[in-house]
């Protein structure tokens, strides 16, 4: 067990859509520097529980502590308040802007009421050279003129520059080529280095094996298992995703 | 200067658009056309083809009066398009704009013909029915989820009927405020031309400097100095041609017309005014976040919903300025106020660059586009051809506008795959 205190602690937290309980009772922390994986198949609740941490979608019942104390997380409001960021699979990014307009959307800086470019240009450039982003050509390009991982770039760049102490990575390498993949995966590291709660959900176990510290199971709507990537291995985890083992023993 | 140090000391390796010489800036800037950001550069070409091809027909397109007469005709419509953009920008539509312009008109004379109410309140009374029907349209599409266009065209529909219960069938009521009927029949006095010139490109010009400075306290580099010069200049010289040739006597009876009709101004603090807050505020740049793309807009925290009913308001609000403009052109307010002039609002909008899929525009782009449609309704009078066949051409380079826009995005689409 890690010493620390996790920067986000949810206990017994359960999910209901009508009749269909999608969460039943689950327990996860993530800790600050390190990239915690959260695996399962397909409608095993790793969506669900990814929104009722964002706030898009708050949970039935439950304890969600940060860093210790107890909170609510009704909005996403409330969520990015405490310094939760969520990079979603499609990006949530406008094309139509450029990259430092993109870092910097929702939270613009102003000065005298209009918008105070040069200091988020200088704070958007040095976010990006921080994590040693060099794939991008200007800091200025239109996104639309960006490939899927420069856009994946952007997108993790954004809870840098937010100073996010939780960002969840919804997929990050889902649409990406393997040099691409590679590089975001680079990424990922350097933001947990940078002492930031990491947790990324990912179908790719190969890619989980390579930045994660921790890996979180999740199998229909329960959490079957938290393992520690150096003392485990692929096909420990894949028994577990697709329920042939469980924590009382194999099946 | 200053800014020549700090660009040493930047320590980023990241480059920002800003760097290099005039002949990199130029280059960038023919690169970005290249890949498809056009912006309203078919519609300048379309200006001089247009301005050319009449020319060589008409002898009487390229003449003081014309000259006067085109800018008076573009003004109403570059208002409207003007309008349009703030909805078009969220890949949505006012089909209403004119209509709405039209009952504010009517409320307007009701108020001072029946009523007896003094001008400026029956104005502001105007403007406030603007107001209330785009809170009501941006509500029924930003909150209940009709879509604008369906809502827009039961507004054109059931508002052409508020005009004719407001004017009586048939009614038509004579503008007598001197103060309205001077907008676009009156002209500023030959020194005041010159004020508004120097005036704005002394705006430009202190903006860029201001601007500049900004960046180079912040340690960034800038544009090369020269393309705020190029920029300055260009001003003064259309600028000038344009306030020379104004302020000659275009008069052919015997009371002399001359000077900046005073429309002119108007239309420039208001179509500044409106870039000023599309371009630098935060609400200018969550439209077009939400234009480019409302989840990423809503997941990055910004009120969708409000943005959408305020910029339905700003649509109807300007609408209303485009049809005090009419109403002064025409010097009379009836009930067919406004039912044609929102397609070529629209149309102008789209040929001068506007993207109609939202997220890509700006008003001077909506400017220019009005210009285009102005002049061939212009030109094609001039020429003494049906009405019909202005429909035709305007009809026609609407849809090649469209056209450029949709292969475009095409194209840019094509970009952000590879």
């Amino acid at each position: 067990m890690t010493p620390q205190v996790p920067v986000v602690e949810l206990t017994g937290i359960r999910k209901s859509f009508g009749p269909v309980e999608v969460l039943k009772g689950i327990d996860f922390s993530a800790y600050a520097g390190q990239v915690t994986a959260l695996v399962g198949d397909n409608g095993a609740g790793k969506s669900t529980l990814i929104k009722g941490l964002a706030g898009v979608q708050p949970f039935d019942e439950g304890l969600i502590r940060f860093a210790g104390t107890q909170v609510e997380l009704n909005s996403p409001l409330q969520a990015s308040g405490y310094g939760i960021e969520v990079v979603y699979q499609d990006l949530a990014l406008c094309e139509n802007l450029d990259i430092v307009q993109n870092m910097f959307l929702g939270k613009e800086e102003l000065k005298m009421g209009t918008l105070n470019e040069p200091a988020m240009e200088l704070q958007a450039t040095q976010a990006l050279t921080r994590l040693s982003v060099r794939t991008v050509k200007s800091v200025r390009q239109k996104v639309s003129s960006l490939s899927g991982g420069q856009r994946q770039t952007v997108a993790i760049a954004r809870s840098v520059l937010r100073e996010a102490k939780l960002v969840i990575l919804d997929e990050p390498t889902a649409a990406l080529g393997v040099a691409q993949t590679e590089q975001v995966l680079n990424l990922v590291q350097r933001l947990a280095q940078q002492g930031v709660a990491v947790i990324i959900i990912s179908h790719n176990i190969s890619d989980v094996f390579k930045v994660a510290d921790q890996i979180s199971v999740m199998y229909l709507g329960q959490m079957v298992a938290h393992l520690n990537t150096k003392s485990t291995n692929y096909d420990e985890v894949i028994a577990y995703i697709t329920g042939t083992k469980t924590q009382e023993g194999v099946k | 200067m200053s800014e020549k140090v700090a660009s040493t000391e930047k320590v980023t390796s990241l480059a920002s658009g800003h760097e290099g010489t005039l002949g990199d800036q130029v280059r960038g800037y023919f690169a970005r056309v290249k890949g498809g950001e056009m912006g309203s550069l078919p519609a300048v070409f379309g200006i001089i083809i247009l301005t050319l091809a009449f020319e060589s027909l008409s002898p009487f397109f390229i003449t003081k009066l014309n000259f006067a007469n085109l800018f008076v005709q573009a003004a109403e419509l570059t208002m409207l398009s003007s309008a349009l953009v703030f909805v078009i920008l969220l890949a949505e539509i006012d089909l209403a704009a004119g209509v709405t312009a039209g009952v504010a008109m009517a409320a307007f004379i009701d108020l001072v013909k029946t009523q007896g109410w003094p001008w400026i309140p029956a104005l502001i009374v105007a403007f406030l029915v603007g107001i209330a029907i785009g809170s009501v349209i941006g509500f029924l599409v930003a909150k209940i989820g009709v879509p604008s266009f369906v809502v827009s065209l039961a507004f054109f529909l059931g508002f052409q009927g508020m005009q004719l219960v407001l004017l009586g069938e048939g009614g038509v009521y004579r503008v007598e405020v001197p103060a309205i009927l001077a907008i676009m029949n009156k002209n500023l006095p030959a020194a005041g031309g010159w004020i508004l010139l120097f005036v704005s490109a002394a705006a430009s010009l202190v903006l860029s400097i201001w601007d500049r400075r900004r960046r180079a306290t912040t340690g960034l580099v800038n544009k090369p100095f020269s393309i705020i010069i190029i920029r300055l200049v260009a001003i003064l010289v259309l600028g000038s041609f344009s306030v020379y040739y104004l302020n000659l006597n275009r008069s052919q009876g015997v009371i002399p017309i001359k000077g900046v009709p005073i429309v002119l101004p108007i239309t420039i603090v208001v179509l500044a005014i409106g870039t000023f807050v599309l371009d630098r505020t935060r609400f200018g740049r969550h439209l077009y976040a939400v234009g480019g793309n409302p989840e990423a807009a809503r997941r990055a925290g910004i009120k969708v919903v409000k943005i959408r009913i305020l910029a339905f308001i700003i649509c109807s609000f300007l609408a209303v300025i485009s049809g005090v403009f009419h109403a002064s052109r025409i010097g009379s307010v009836d009930g067919s106020a406004g039912h044609t002039i929102v397609l070529s609002g629209v149309a102008a909008a789209v040929v001068g660059g506007v993207s109609l899929f939202g997220g890509r525009g700006r008003l001077a782009q909506a400017a220019i586009g009005a210009i285009v449609i102005s002049m061939i309704d212009n030109g094609l009078g001039l020429l003494q051809m049906p009405a019909g066949i202005s429909y035709l051409v305007q009809g026609g380079v609407l849809l090649a506008a469209a056209t450029i826009d949709a292969l475009s995005r095409r194209r840019n689409g094509v970009v952000s795959r590879s």
